[in-house]
C-alpha cells in the first residue's frame, strides 16, 4: 500500500480516492490489463484530467468507479475506490445503483450520437435519473419542474423537453447527456471525452458550459480526454496514463511549465501543432502501445522512449515524486526523486 | 400518417394485378379442361366443346385476362366455382374466418411463447437456462408439423379423450393446432428476439441508463426490448400472414375448413375462379398486415414516425 497525498495532507478534502487500482479484461483467450496499479484523488469542486491516448485505460478507470465494467469478463483484481471514505467496491449492487450511481457520482459518455435511447423523448430521459433518485419522495410535478430547470441549465429551451433525441444536433444531444448527469446534483461527474464526437466550435460551447456548472454547483469532475488543449482550460490537477499505468502526475502547472517531464508527455506535446514555433511537421510518438495482454517487464514505455537505457528493460520504475504535487513514472528521474512511491 | 396509409394502400392495386396476372398464368399451364371437370367423365366431346366456348375459354390468354379484371373490378364480380356453380365467394368467405382463427392462435402462441423466453435468455447470456432455451428451439424447429400434429391428436384424442382431433366449430377445437403452430413457429420469435436484444442490451444507451441507476428490470424492458421490438414485429407479422394461406398441414390433419385446403382442392380442379379469388384476397390481407406492422413501426419509434408524417 502506498502513500498518496501529493496535492495536500487535508485528507478530508478528497471525495474521491482510488488506491492501487488494477482491472482486466479476461475471456477465455486471453487476459487483458487494462489498468494497473492507478492511485489518484480528486478534491471536491477540482477539475482532474486523466490524458491518454486510446486505449490507455481512461474509460476503464471511469467504468470502474460506477462499477459497470462490462459483466462477464470486466474484473477488478486489486484495489480501493473511496467514495467519501466509503469503499465503492464494496457496496452491493442495489445499494450502488440506488445511492451512488446517477445520484452521487454520474457519467458523461463519449458518443451523444449512441449515448440517449432514441424511442425516448428527452425530459423523460433526465426524468428517470430523477425518478429512481427521490429519497425525498417528492411529487410527478416537482420532478417535471426540475426536468425543466436542469435543461434550462445546459441551454436547452424547456419546451423541448418532449422532443426526441434524433431533433438535436449533436451538440444539444451532448447538453443532454449533461442534463442527465447533472439532474441529481451529483457530488462528482466523470467526462469521458465528452467533446471528441463533437466539432471545434462546439466543444468550445460545451467545455465554457461545463466549467460554468461546475462552479456553479461545485461538482468534483473527472474530465477524461486525450486533448492537451482541453486539460490546460479546464483541470487544476492531471494525469498521464499510458498502457494502463499512471506515468506523470501533478497540478495543471507541474504538466504545463515544469522543466521535468516523463519522455511520454514531451512526446504528446510533440504531437500538438504550435502556432507559434516553426516546425516542419508534427512529432509524432513512434510506434504503438504495448499489447495489454502481454506488458514488457521493465518500463512500459520503453519501445517508443528515445531515452531508453538498460535499467528501463530490467527493472519496472516507480512513481517518483519530484515535488509535493509532481510525479513521474521514469528512471530518468531518480535522482532528483523526493520519495518513491512503490507500487 | 392518413396520407401515408392511402398512398401505402393504392400502392397495393399494382401489386394485386400483378399476383393476379402470374396466377392466371400459371393455372393456364396447368393440366385439365375445366368444361370436362364440371360435365363429368361420361359427357359427350360436343357437349364439353359447348361449355367451352359458351365460357368463353376459347378464348386468347390476354382476352380471358383483362375479362377477368374488368368483372372483378368494376363489377366486383369474382366469378362462380366451377367445382360447386356458386359465387365463388359463398366458398372463399365462409372459409376465410376459419383461416384467419387458426393464423391468429398460431400466432399468439408463438409470440407469448418466443417473446418472453427469447428476452430471458439474451439476459442471462451464456447461462445455463441460455442453453436450455436454446436446445428447445432447436428441437422445435427440427420436429415437422405434420408429425407433431397427428402425435397430439394420438395422446389427446385417442388415448387422453380430452381434446377434439377434427373440424373448428369451438375454441376446443383451436387448442391442439395452436400448440402446432407454436411449435413450429414460437422458435423463429424466440430466435429473433434474443439476438435483437443481444444487440440492444449493449447499446451505449443502455449503459447511460446504467450509470444513471435505473433499476435492471426497467432497464431491460423499456431501454433494451422496446428498441429490440422492431425485428420482432416484422417476424410475427410474417408468422401470421403465412399462416392464413399456409397452414395447410395443419388444415389438413385437424380437417379444419380453411383457406389453405380450399385453395390446394381448388389447384387440383383446376376451378380457376375460387384460387384467383382465394389468393387475392390472401395478398390483400398480407399487405394490410404489412401495413398494420409499419405503422406499429411507427408507433414505436419517433423516427420512423417523422418520417412517414413528411409523407
Amino acid at each position: 500500500m502506498s502513500e498518496y497525498n501529493f496535492n495536500n495532507s487535508d485528507k478530508d478534502g478528497y471525495v474521491l480516492e482510488i488506491k492501487d487500482l488494477e482491472v482486466i479484461y479476461e475471456t477465455d483467450l486471453e487476459t487483458v490489463h487494462a489498468v494497473n496499479n492507478v492511485s489518484f484523488s480528486v478534491r471536491a469542486g477540482e477539475t482532474f484530467g486523466l490524458v491518454g491516448e486510446t486505449g490507455a485505460g481512461k474509460t476503464t478507470t471511469a467504468l470502474s468507479i460506477l462499477r459497470l465494467l462490462p459483466d462477464r469478463t470486466g474484473k477488478v483484481t486489486k484495489g480501493e475506490i473511496f467514495f467519501n471514505g466509503e469503499n465503492l467496491l464494496e457496496l452491493s449492487d442495489e445499494v450502488m445503483r440506488k445511492e451512488i450511481n446517477g445520484e452521487r457520482v454520474s457519467m458523461i459518455f463519449q458518443d451523444p450520437m449512441t449515448s440517449l435511447n432514441p424511442i425516448m423523448n428527452v425530459g423523460e430521459q433526465i426524468y428517470e435519473a430523477l425518478k429512481y433518485h427521490n429519497p425525498e419522495k417528492k411529487t410527478k410535478e416537482e420532478l417535471e419542474k426540475r426536468v425543466e430547470e436542469t435543461l434550462e441549465l445546459v441551454g436547452i429551451p424547456k419546451k423541448r423537453k418532449n422532443e426526441y433525441p434524433h431533433q438535436f444536433s449533436g451538440g444539444m444531444k451532448q447538453r443532454v447527456i449533461i442534463a442527465i448527469a447533472l439532474a441529481c446534483k451529483p457530488e462528482l461527474l466523470i467526462a469521458d471525452e465528452p467533446t471528441t464526437a463533437l466539432d471545434v466550435t462546439i466543444q468550445a460551447q460545451v467545455l465554457a458550459m461545463m466549467s460554468e456548472l461546475n462552479e456553479k454547483l461545485g461538482t468534483a469532475t473527472i474530465l477524461i480526454t486525450h486533448d492537451l488543449g482541453v486539460v490546460a482550460n479546464m483541470c487544476d490537477d492531471a494525469a498521464v496514463m499510458y498502457a494502463g499505468e499512471l506515468v506523470e502526475l501533478g497540478t495543471v502547472e507541474d504538466i504545463f511549465e515544469s522543466e521535468d517531464h516523463h519522455p511520454y508527455t514531451v512526446g504528446l506535446f510533440g504531437s500538438i501543432p504550435n502556432l507559434d514555433e516553426e516546425r516542419e511537421r508534427l512529432q509524432p510518438i513512434e510506434g504503438l502501445m504495448p499489447d495489454p495482454t502481454a506488458l514488457p517487464f521493465g518500463c512500459h514505455f520503453q519501445d517508443r522512449c528515445p531515452y531508453c537505457f538498460d535499467r528501463c528493460i530490467n527493472e519496472h520504475p516507480q512513481l517518483l515524486k519530484l515535488s509535493d504535487t509532481h510525479s513521474i513514472r521514469c528512471h530518468l528521474f531518480s535522482d532528483k526523486a523526493l520519495e518513491v512511491n512503490h507500487d | 400518417m392518413l396520407r401515408y396509409i392511402g398512398k401505402r394502400l393504392l400502392q397495393m392495386i399494382p401489386v394485386l394485378i400483378g399476383i393476379a396476372f402470374i396466377i392466371f398464368f400459371i393455372m393456364d399451364f396447368t393440366p385439365g379442361d375445366p368444361a370436362r371437370l364440371i360435365l363429368g367423365q361420361s359427357a359427350t366431346a360436343e357437349a364439353v366443346e359447348q361449355l367451352t366456348e359458351e365460357m368463353g375459354l376459347n378464348d386468347s390468354f390476354f382476352t380471358r385476362f383483362f375479362r377477368y379484371i374488368y368483372n372483378a373490378v368494376v363489377n366486383l364480380d369474382f366469378g362462380v366455382s366451377y367445382r360447386t356453380m356458386k359465387p365463388v365467394f359463398d366458398d372463399v368467405f365462409t372459409r376465410f374466418p376459419v383461416s384467419i382463427y387458426i393464423a391468429l392462435c398460431g400466432m399468439i402462441g408463438s409470440t407469448l411463447f418466443g417473446i418472453p423466453l427469447g428476452v430471458l435468455s439474451a439476459v442471462k447470456q451464456y447461462s445455463k437456462l441460455d442453453t436450455a432455451v436454446n436446445v428447445v428451439a432447436m428441437t422445435m424447429v427440427a420436429m415437422p408439423p405434420f408429425w407433431v400434429a397427428m402425435v397430439l391428436i394420438l395422446v389427446f384424442s385417442l388415448y387422453l379423450g380430452v381434446l377434439p382431433s377434427a373440424g373448428a366449430t369451438t375454441w376446443i377445437h383451436y387448442i391442439l393446432p395452436t400448440i402446432t403452430l407454436t411449435l413450429a413457429n414460437g422458435s423463429a420469435v424466440l430466435r429473433i428476439t434474443r439476438s435483437s436484444m443481444l444487440e440492444t442490451i449493449r447499446m451505449d444507451y443502455v449503459r447511460t441508463a446504467q450509470a444513471k441507476g435505473v433499476p435492471r428490470r426497467v432497464i431491460i424492458f423499456k431501454h433494451a426490448f422496446k428498441n429490440a421490438l422492431l425485428p420482432v414485429i416484422t417476424t410475427v407479422g410474417y408468422i401470421f400472414g403465412s399462416l392464413l394461406g399456409g397452414a395447410i398441414i395443419c388444415e389438413t390433419v385437424f380437417a379444419m375448413p380453411g383457406l389453405g385446403s380450399l385453395i390446394v382442392l381448388s389447384i387440383k380442379m383446376k376451378d380457376i375462379p375460387v384460387v384467383m379469388a382465394s389468393i387475392i384476397l390472401l395478398a390483400l390481407s398480407y399487405g394490410v398486415i404489412m401495413l398494420i406492422v409499419d405503422l406499429m413501426y411507427a408507433f414505436i419509434d419517433p423516427r420512423i414516425k417523422a418520417k412517414y408524417q413528411r409523407g
